[in-house]
């Protein structure tokens, strides 16, 4: 039958600000279970990157930094290096992370820091109205490529999970989904074996969740969740890109 | 205590650690890369942490997460690489953390040159980054005061909760001279518990700590930003220092000159006083906050015609140097930029070429 | 064992994604506005509810909670 289910300790009471159907409510409550199921809210600092997520610090119960767009992953270096006793993680969005933060990214990853990075991928610029992002799909349009996003101009997505799993250097990278509960179930264990490894010290952790943007991509919850499992799931497909040996 | 030669960039690094700064991030440029090859060896061997960043952009934000959970940490750069640095530098300041910043000064702009310039002052000084801040700015003359100044940084940058800045150039970078270190300063941020980061556990406390500079109420960050200027009116009442040169005597023009710019000038004073003219020199080891007062009064003499702002730029402290003569005598520039110092014989001869201008009456 | 399925009216967005996976079809869309201006959802079957706690895990503002009652002493 059912268990118990309540809202966990290392999230705050605060209504969030996220729009209706926003899988970041979602993502934000799996990564606050883990920290209660874990045991370690007193010793986890946050680093809240530029974008829909800007406010994250106002819905989690412990320490939190406020980075500048992009650089949440030096951020967590600094903190990382000279307080190795502390969990971190960045949570970023595609601006943040896969545009102006991507040098960041790659080099924090590629020297094994020792913190975990949770990377929303919804295909868009939210927070500034819905414009294009280094992982719009092809042909889809965004207030900044209104005729749908020309590959023969602009490129192909990218696919950060991969980017990253290239690297030599030994890390946990997987790509998640929280767009329907089976997923979800899935998505919180990854967030949990990434907290693991770093607090084993073992290496650095990436957690990519495709997600929903229903407002700037125009659609009902509902609809985008359908939009997501038709359009972006066979491209980002799911699973672990690499486990440390 | 002993007195060790020493380069200047080796001098900068090895004073960090004397003051309990165990944290250093950096990235590599002339001229000052020094730094960061003597620390890479130098932290191991203090237990230190040393990372060498992939920018200086990631690096100024290395620094600032490093701050915001309560340690003590420094990075050194130059010109282009302060300018990389100077968002950074920007939210720190608006999110309170204290962190010291060197910039060993290279020629500008753009590219420029990697020899010796002044002309970061107005980066510096008037704000490299965006926004209502201000750092406290130290200009050291020499290695011994650089390696004071960046020792004196630290308990600066944590009284005001701000980052503090040295600017030096190529030639204090790149020189050696002899140095001795003073005793070990106090090691934590006092307050550090009140504000960081550094994990509610550390803190024993269930109250969390958030380190940010954003406010989007008009109101709270009208209140933050006045809050940060009563720090930089605080800095303008307690850290003013300067030096006096040869003011004893009765000087026909005062320069006003700092860093390495300012020891070519003493060294004119001191060959023009041979020849029987009196010069007299102010020497800003503060450029924010600025010797406004000391220059005002220095300048109020009789028998002194004209004020000379020499530094190695196209005159960027010009403006602060007339605002603190508010008038009281003509004021005028010397400078060269390229990376050539001037030599004493120059200002020799811009000092006559200036008091025959403003000839006695 | 017995357990209450309460939705904080005014935490639910009304995105309707808890309707959406409910597998025993319990939830609708209400047709009052909350005090934030939403629609929220609410248990239009509750008898059918088996405290699966699926809508709880889909719901991005935690405004879904079950809790143990206290066994009733008879």
């Amino acid at each position: 039958m059912g268990k118990t289910f309540q809202k966990p300790q290392a999230l705050s009471d605060t209504p969030t600000h996220y729009c209706p159907g926003c899988t970041h409510g979602v993502i934000h409550r799996l990564i606050a279970e883990v920290i209660d199921e874990m045991g370690i809210r007193g010793k986890m600092v946050g680093i809240a990157p530029v974008g829909c997520a800007v406010l994250a610090y106002n819905y989690f119960t412990f320490d939190f930094q406020e980075a500048a767009h992009g650089r949440a992953p030096a951020m967590a270096t600094g903190i990382k290096r000279v307080r190795p006793d502390l969990m971190v993680f960045t949570y970023q969005g595609d601006g943040d992370l896969a545009s102006i933060g991507m040098g960041e990214i790659i080099h924090a990853a590629n020297r094994g820091e020792k913190f975990t990075t949770i990377f929303v991928n919804n295909a868009v610029y939210g927070m500034t109205g819905g414009q294009m992002a280094p992982t719009t799909m092809p042909n889809q349009r965004t207030t900044t490529s209104p005729m749908g996003r020309n590959v023969a101009e602009v490129g192909m997505p990218i696919k950060v999970a991969e980017l990253l799993s290239s690297l030599q250097t030994p890390a946990y990278i997987t790509r998640q989904t929280v767009i329907k509960p089976k997923y979800i179930v899935k998505a919180k264990k990854a967030i949990r074996q990434a907290f693991e490894y770093q607090l084993a010290g073992k290496c650095y952790s990436f957690v990519e969740v495709v997600s929903t943007c229903p407002t700037n991509w125009g659609l009902t919850p509902v609809e985008a969740v359908k939009w997501a499992e038709t359009t972006m799931l066979p491209y980002y497909e799911l699973g672990d890109k690499k486990v440390p040996d | 205590m002993k007195k060790v030669l020493m380069k200047g960039n080796e001098a900068i690094g090895e004073a960090a650690i004397r003051a309990g700064c165990l944290n250093y991030f950096a990235y590599p440029i002339t001229p000052q890369s020094e730094v960061a090859e003597y620390l890479s060896k130098r932290m191991p061997e203090v237990g230190g942490v040393f990372l060498q960043g992939e920018s200086e952009v990631a690096v100024g934000y290395m620094i600032f997460g490093a701050a915001a959970c309560g340690a003590r940490v420094f990075t050194t750069s130059s010109s282009p690489g302060i300018s990389l640095m100077s968002e950074a530098i920007s939210y720190i300041a608006g999110a309170e953390c204290p962190a010291v910043f060197v910039n060993i000064m290279r020629g500008g702009p753009g590219l420029g040159g990697i020899l010796p310039s002044q002309g970061d002052y107005l980066q510096a000084t008037k704000g490299g980054g965006h926004g209502d801040y201000r750092m406290l700015v130290m200009a050291p003359a020499s290695v011994q005061e650089a390696a004071e100044m960046v020792m004196q940084a630290f308990p600066l940058a944590e009284k005001y909760r701000n980052p503090v800045m040295i600017l030096g150039d190529g030639l204090i970078g790149q020189m050696m001279e002899p140095v001795m270190f003073p005793d070990h300063l106090r090691t934590e941020p006092s307050n550090k518990d009140a504000w960081a980061t550094n994990g509610m556990d550390t803190r024993r406390s269930d109250k969390r700590n958030l380190v940010k500079s954003l406010y989007l109420d008009p109101n709270v960050l009208n209140a933050q930003n006045l809050k940060l200027k009563a720090k930089y009116e605080q800095m303008k009442r307690e850290e003013i220092r300067f030096e006096a040169y040869h003011t004893e005597a009765s000087y026909e023009a005062l320069i006003v000159s700092y860093g390495t710019m300012s020891r070519v000038c003493k060294t004119a004073i001191d060959n023009l006083k041979e020849e029987g003219i009196e010069i007299g020199l102010i020497r800003p080891q503060t450029l924010f906050p600025f010797p406004e007062m000391a220059i005002r009064q220095a300048c109020d003499r009789p028998e002194c015609r004209v004020v000379l702002s020499i530094e190695m730029s196209m005159g960027q402290m010009l403006e602060d140097v007339e605002r603190s003569v508010q008038g009281k005598k003509p004021v005028e520039w010397y400078g060269k930029c390229g990376g050539e110092v001037p030599t004493p014989e120059e200002v020799m001869d811009v000092v006559r070429s200036f008091l025959k201008q403003y000839g006695k009456e | 064992m017995s357990y209450r399925h309460t939705i904080d009216v005014d935490r639910c967005k009304g995105c309707g994604l808890c309707v959406a996976v409910c597998p025993k079809h319990v939830l609708e869309i209400a047709s009052e506005l909350n005090a934030k201006g939403y629609f929220p959802a609410y248990q239009a079957r509750p008898q059918d509810c088996v405290y699966c706690s699926t809508c709880c895990i889909m719901c991005p503002d935690v405004a879904i909670s079950i809790v143990e009652l206290a066994e009733e002493t008879v």
